[in-house]
């Protein structure tokens, strides 16, 4: 045993409480789906965890209905800070279950505990306490006093972070006095169902919110039901087309949160041991399923190999394995149909001339795993370096100046985000002011806030998360009112007009 | 004996030039009472491409132009038709058929309106931006960009200068550059608006103006992939649906068709509609 060797540190799961089946979660109630149900499982062992239901048409107009009567009878009705009570006694319950939620998302997911315990879970509740304050101060939000809610919100969410997506998506929606009708990811409905529980503990009133799983084409008869007023979308930048087309002519409402390709850019300046840290962290949290994930890596010529160096170094010590297990790093790809998807872009990689570089880890038998992956030697015209591979994979790229380096950093159909790395100030704000990207890290990555907005440019969808945006996204502003005005030349009142008057 | 006047050829207005349409073709624009006026260029789907590309080449430039800069830009425009305001007042009379003082009125309108959102240009930004309080040692801070290319298909009823103005000048502030396709039987202000925009200070290819029918071509700037937003207030006898469908493939910002006397009111909101939103995270750790 070296000293990279630790002893298993399992995350016990005893502290879950899990059913065998989960029903749909209408109007206040648990309640079977008329669809065939369909198995979740653990990704890291294949095991089924438990059976999930599938809402067909007649579920979704059920739970849109609900949803309706919830807002005209109830929920559109309650003050704000009523409503804001509620979201804070939802972020208490999120806190008090944090390890449990923490866990059932780790064990659905295949995200190491770590990052479900460190990261997601307590975004999740920070969510819900941002936007509980907002729901009695509507008025501030930037679209003038008294604006209004939109009606029912249909929201579909992914499977990278379920519980946080579910969080960005749920929290805005009710403070602004909506209420909502949410359909998580086929194979992360888990912690959905967790969370309509929590719903239950903090007596929110029936058909607020409502939770129907299913596939794609449950979410695609909600997002297309004709008594929805605004649709919110995380995932493939093809589904957001696809909605994008569905909603036109409509009044809907739209917020699309899609894909990225984000630049990671590394000057020779840059705080190496730091850049180091960001690019594990830019490209390997969660496995690379990460919409806004540093998948380039743009390294200045002069410290390539230098960086590369280090960073297979530093990649060799990452511990791939049990996402239960309190010292893993890399845990287990979501899905078989997204391992397939990393594993052919990367063969695509090779075979387009890139030069490939996994890290030696041992794969466990059963589950689904891709090791931590660099290629170098990337062109900007390789599928690598072109179309999201949302996996541990890294393309490299080197560029010789700052207008390369954004250049390169642009060319691409998304927008999402973007990295600096340098010491240089100066730097770090025009180069910031160049990319097309919704969010730039300077000498970080991969930082969440619910008081940041969050969101694209181009291809990568449009609308903000998070912050007074965030808000935003849920409200319209009340009728505007003409206000009378004088004119100054007619009343007489400009010195000018004074003189002319006297004559 | 009466002088014989000069009638003016009205051209389109792109990339700060006056071209006839490329594909040779014009179209009568007749007065309101049915006399011939003169005859419009008519805009092909090339003439539209080459309007994107001219509204391209001038995203930088005027994206890059400081808030104040852009601000007397748009204040200048509102200078140069106040001093030609008789001449739109002529042209809007006979076109639309309405008084003088009609046409007064709608001229005088058009010009506040470009005095208005002049005004937005160095202060937008404070109001749909934020510092953001984030739990974690970083500076963050949000502030609202422009979007890029924006194709506009102006009111085509209601005045042909206000409509047009109330469209294009808010599209501008922030900094993005506009192809716009003019009230179609009624284009002759949009071509005299283009006058002063050539000889203010905007500079060529921020402002681009098709005549034309927009039926035939908007659908090739709604589905330019080189456009980044679509802002269909006046296409509401267009198959607007479908617009917004060939938008859907780029993901375009889409504003959807108005009418009434309300249509494209001046609002912030116009603004913010091509604006993109950039959060910065600055790491405060590193001393």
């Amino acid at each position: 045993m070296n000293f990279l060797d630790y002893a298993p540190a399992p995350e016990s799961q005893a502290i879950l409480n899990l059913r065998s089946d989960y029903g749909l979660f209408i109007d206040g109630d648990f309640v079977a789906g008329r669809g065939t149900p369909f198995q979740t499982i653990n990704p890291a062992t294949e095991k089924r965890i438990a059976m999930i239901a599938n809402a067909n048409e007649a579920d979704v107009d059920a739970a849109v209905a609900a949803a309706r009567r919830a807002y005209t009878g109830v929920w559109s009705r309650l003050s704000g800070s009523d409503r804001g009570k509620y979201l804070f006694r939802i972020a208490r319950l999120v806190q008090e279950r944090a390890r449990e939620l923490a866990v059932a998302e780790s064990l659905d997911n295949g995200k190491p505990i770590k990052e479900s315990r460190d990261v997601d879970v307590p975004l999740v509740a920070a969510w819900f306490f941002y936007y509980a304050g907002w729901a009695d101060k509507l008025d501030h939000a930037g679209l003038g006093p008294n604006p209004a809610s939109l009606g029912v919100a249909a929201q579909v969410i992914p499977w990278n972070f379920p519980l946080l997506m579910l969080a960005w998506k749920i929290a805005p929606a009710l403070a602004a006095g909506n209420t909502v009708v949410l359909k998580p990811a086929e194979t992360t409905s888990l912690t959905a169902m967790l969370f309509a529980e929590i719903l239950q503990q903090a007596d929110l009133p029936a058909g607020v919110v409502n939770i129907i799983t299913g596939a794609g084409d449950t979410g695609q008869a909600l997002v297309n039901h004709p008594d929805v007023n605004k649709v919110a979308f995380t995932g493939s930048t093809a589904v957001g087309r696809a909605i994008a087309r569905s909603v036109a002519g409509t009044d809907k409402k739209l917020t699309l949160e899609l894909g990225g390709k984000a630049a990671n850019i590394v000057f020779d300046d840059a705080p190496i041991d730091q850049a180091i840290e960001g690019i594990v962290n830019g490209i390997f949290f969660n496995q690379g399923h990460v919409c806004c994930a540093g998948s380039r890596l743009l390294v200045q010529e002069s410290i390539h190999d230098e960086v590369i160096d280090r960073l297979k170094d530093r990649l060799s010590t990452l511990r791939l394995g049990d996402p239960l297990d309190k010292n893993t790093d890399i845990g287990a790809i979501n899905s078989a149909d997204q391992l397939r998807r990393i594993t052919e872009l990367t063969a695509i990689g090779e075979q387009e001339g890139a030069e490939r570089w996994s890290a030696d880890c041992a794969i466990p038998e059963n589950g689904f795993w891709f090791a931590p992956t660099i290629f170098t030697n990337v062109s900007t015209s390789h599928r690598i370096a072109r179309d999201e591979i949302f996996g541990p994979v890294l393309s490299v790229l080197t560029f010789r100046t700052p207008a390369e380096a954004i250049a390169k950093a642009n060319n691409t159909p998304y927008g999402l985000s973007a990295g600096i790395w340098t010491d240089k100030g100066s730097r770090i704000l025009a180069v910031a002011d160049k990319l097309r990207a919704g969010v730039i890290w300077a000498n970080t990555f991969n930082r969440f806030d619910p008081a940041s907005p969050f969101g694209g440019y181009k291809e990568s969808g449009y609308g903000r998360e998070g912050g007074r945006p965030g808000l935003a996204a849920y409200l319209k502003p009340a009728p505007s009112r003409p206000r009378p005005a004088v004119s100054a030349a007619a009343a007489s009142k400009t010195p000018a007009a004074r003189k002319k008057a006297a004559k | 004996m009466t002088r014989l006047a000069v009638p003016k050829t009205y051209k389109l207005y792109i990339g700060g030039k006056f071209p006839r349409s490329e594909s040779g073709r014009v179209y009568e624009i007749l007065a309101k009472k049915g006399d011939f006026l003169a005859n419009a260029a008519k805009a092909s789907r090339k003439d539209a491409r080459e309007a994107v590309v001219a509204a391209r080449a001038a995203v930088g430039g005027w994206s890059g132009a400081t808030a104040y800069n852009r601000g007397q830009v748009l204040y200048r425009i509102a200078e140069l038709l106040e001093g030609r305001r008789a001449q739109f007042v002529d042209e809007i009379v006979q076109t639309e058929g309405v008084s003088v003082a009609a046409a007064s009125a709608q001229v005088d309108e058009a010009i506040d309106r470009w005095v208005w959102y002049a005004g937005w240009a160095d202060k937008y930004v404070q109001v749909a931006g934020n510092a953001n309080p984030v739990s974690g040692p970083f500076f963050n801070i949000s502030v609202p960009e422009p979007t890029g290319i924006v194709a506009i298909v102006a009111p085509q009823t209601g005045g042909s200068l206000l409509g047009l103005v109330s469209a294009v000048a808010p599209a501008l502030v922030a900094g993005n550059t506009v192809v716009v396709i003019a009230n179609e039987t009624m284009p002759l202000s949009a071509i005299s608006l283009s006058e002063v925009l050539a000889t203010s200070d905007v500079p060529g290819g921020v402002v681009n103006i098709l005549t034309g029918s927009p039926a035939e071509i908007a659908p090739w700037l709604a589905s330019h992939a080189d456009v980044n937003a679509l802002d269909l207030v006046g296409a509401g006898a267009l198959d607007w649906v479908d617009l917004q469908i060939a938008a859907a493939e780029t993901l375009k910002r889409v504003l959807p068709p108005e009418s009434g006397a309300d249509a494209a009111s001046p609002s912030i909101d116009r603004i913010v509609a091509f604006t993109e939103t950039k959060t910065v995270w600055h790491t405060k750790g590193l001393i």
